[in-house]
């Protein structure tokens, strides 16, 4: 797979000598087209932030000729962020962090819709180069002075995956996508509470007969309101500032607690 | 009703978080402690992460010991040259404690050996009290004259050089041992999260042999001090102060510790040490049971470098 998309790369490359196009790889095949619509461009987390709901719209045009609906795969990666999953062993009786695997630059967000279980999309070696489902997604490992990916069976990827998941961080639903019309669908996808901040990057993936035939990437941001980003930004800017600020109203707090409750 | 935490970046539950600070402040004014100990480990169990919890609970701890330390000076109470000693003692321990802090968490061990820190010193500090406390009731109860053995005569600390004479307390003793003990205090605060008056308050007493106002009373005035300065450097260096989370819990608190020495005053003192006891004890317990407890999950997450 990997050689022939090097061979298409190759032929690109002479054939934009000719005409700027865009990658010949994706031309070759492309007989489908995908426009994407994000209900908001900026989730601004404003002081009563719980989560939110963001839906997607998708437009799957296709040639004349191809009648079916294609297969629908939406990736949504937040912002990179290094991680270390830890493994706790008995070590005196007392349970102690003994083994540790660094997570490079992994997203900090990551959900996938699909309108059917990636597994029966396509083959698993095209499904791990396009990284379409949540646990073929790349997640690079410091291995000594390498950075690698390692099996999906591996113990602390497998932790690292499940620990997102119950923390809402990552998330996975294969009939997350679904067309309200022939050619046009939606997803939702739920941003809690806790979601970094950051930009966003979402990519659809059109699928038909196992091969990607179409593809597009949007994104969005996720901010903080304007109370909650002035103190945020202060904080950063201004530390000392910031820092006597607190301490000197922390004190006006006590002060004014012990007059009020005297003259009771 | 939930509130968005600006620094923490999360939403929490305000009346959740309001009265955690309004029953630490009771438990607080009832006893005369910070109660740093009791609202830090609150707060990493409620999802907040532990560099914003410790750096959070700083400007909580200064406006509560605020109100009670500005009484204790109308009163005279307070030995300004002792405190200072302390303070020399403590600003060390505290670049020292934030340095093995930041050790620590580089090779990992930080939750371990802040579990291990609380279990050692609530469970130790918790037994003495406990003990001291039983014996007064027994004392009182059986109307057997108080005989005051107090423990830790040490004559050799005092002996020791460099001497000074601190007017208020009535105490003229060596300053290593002074010092030193704000050295600890510094480190235990940096590396605990805690404001370290329920062990400066007894080391007072027992140790140094300060009387008891007067030991509360500078205690108060350090823990002012220390609390405050905590919290710029913490706002300067980490930027980890949350503004909102330390305000709400501010409120909560000082009206708690209002209530709380209403309450505490009406209690006979060696009941409330029995209490206090007990609570720092189970505290102590509760952190050792999930040292030993098998873990639902053996495996953490943590994060190295937030998104930017």
């Amino acid at each position: 797979m990997k050689q022939l998309r090097l061979l298409f790369l190759l032929c690109g490359l002479f054939a934009l000598a000719a005409v700027p196009q865009p990658l010949a790889a994706e031309e070759a095949d492309a007989r489908d087209r995908v426009v994407l619509s994000i209900s908001q461009p900026t989730v601004r987390i404003a002081s009563n932030f719980t989560g939110a709901e963001l839906v997607l719209f998708g437009v799957a045009e296709r040639e004349e000729g191809l009648d079916l609906d294609p297969d629908v795969v939406i990736t949504v990666r937040g912002p990179n962020a290094s991680y270390v999953t830890w493994r706790k062993a008995r070590f005196l009786g007392l349970w102690v962090n003994t083994d540790s695997r660094t997570f490079v630059e992994a997203p900090s967000f990551l959900s996938v819709q699909a309108s059917s279980p990636p597994e029966e999309m396509a083959g698993l070696q095209t499904l791990r180069w396009e990284q379409i489902g949540l646990i073929r997604n790349m997640l690079l490992q410091r291995v000594g002075p390498d950075y690698a990916d390692v099996v999906p069976t591996d113990p602390f990827r497998a932790a690292f995956l499940r620990i997102q998941e119950s923390e809402h961080f990552y998330q996975e639903n294969p009939n997350g996508v679904r067309f309200i019309a022939p050619g046009v669908f939606r997803a939702e996808v739920n941003i809690p509470g806790r979601a970094p901040l950051g930009h966003y990057e979402v990519t659809v993936k059109l699928l038909r007969n196992g091969q990607v035939t179409a593809q597009t990437i949007g994104g969005f941001d996720v901010q903080r309101g304007g109370f909650e980003e002035e103190i945020a930004t202060m904080a950063q800017n201004h530390g000392v500032i910031y820092g006597v600020v607190v301490a000197i109203g922390s004190l006006l707090v006590g002060f004014v607690g012990s007059i009020v409750f005297r003259k009771e | 009703m939930t509130i968005y935490l600006p620094i923490a970046e999360l939403p929490v539950a305000i009346f959740s978080i309001f009265a955690m600070g309004l029953a630490v402040g009771f438990i607080s004014g009832m006893f005369g402690v910070g109660g740093g100990f009791l609202m830090t480990p609150l707060l990493i169990f409620t999802g907040i992460p532990p560099t914003v919890a410790v750096a959070s609970v700083s400007p909580y701890m200064a406006a509560s010991s605020f109100s009670g330390a500005m009484s204790y000076l109308r009163k005279g109470l307070v030995d300004l040259p002792l405190a200072g000693m302390l303070l020399a003692g403590g600003g060390v321990g505290t670049i020292c404690g934030v340095a093995l802090f930041t050790w620590l968490s580089s090779i990992g061990q930080v939750d371990l050996m802040i579990r291990i820190s609380y279990t050692l010193l609530l469970g130790g500090i918790g037994i003495m009290m406990l003990m001291e406390s039983v014996r007064a009731i027994i004392r009182s109860r059986t109307g057997g004259k108080a005989n005051i053995r107090r423990p830790g005569t040490h004559s050799w600390v005092m002996r020791l050089p460099l001497k000074m004479r601190f007017r208020k307390a009535r105490i003229y003793v060596s300053t290593i041992p002074v010092v030193g003990l704000g050295f600890i205090i510094g480190v235990l605060g940096a590396v605990l999260g805690v404001g370290g008056g329920f062990i400066l308050v007894p080391a007072l007493i027992y140790l140094l042999r300060v009387p008891t106002t007067t030991s509360v009373g500078t205690s108060s005035v350090l823990t002012v001090a220390t609390m405050v300065a905590a919290t710029i450097l913490h706002a300067s260096t980490n930027g980890t102060v949350d503004a909102v989370l330390a305000f709400v819990l501010m409120i909560g608190g000082t009206m708690g510790a209002q209530f709380g020495a209403r309450t505490g005053q009406t209690l006979r003192p060696d009941y409330l040490r029995l209490l206090l006891a007990l609570l720092v004890l189970s505290v102590g317990l509760r952190v050792a049971f999930d040292l030993v407890r098998e873990p639902s999950d053996r495996f953490v997450v943590t994060i190295m470098e937030r998104a930017k």
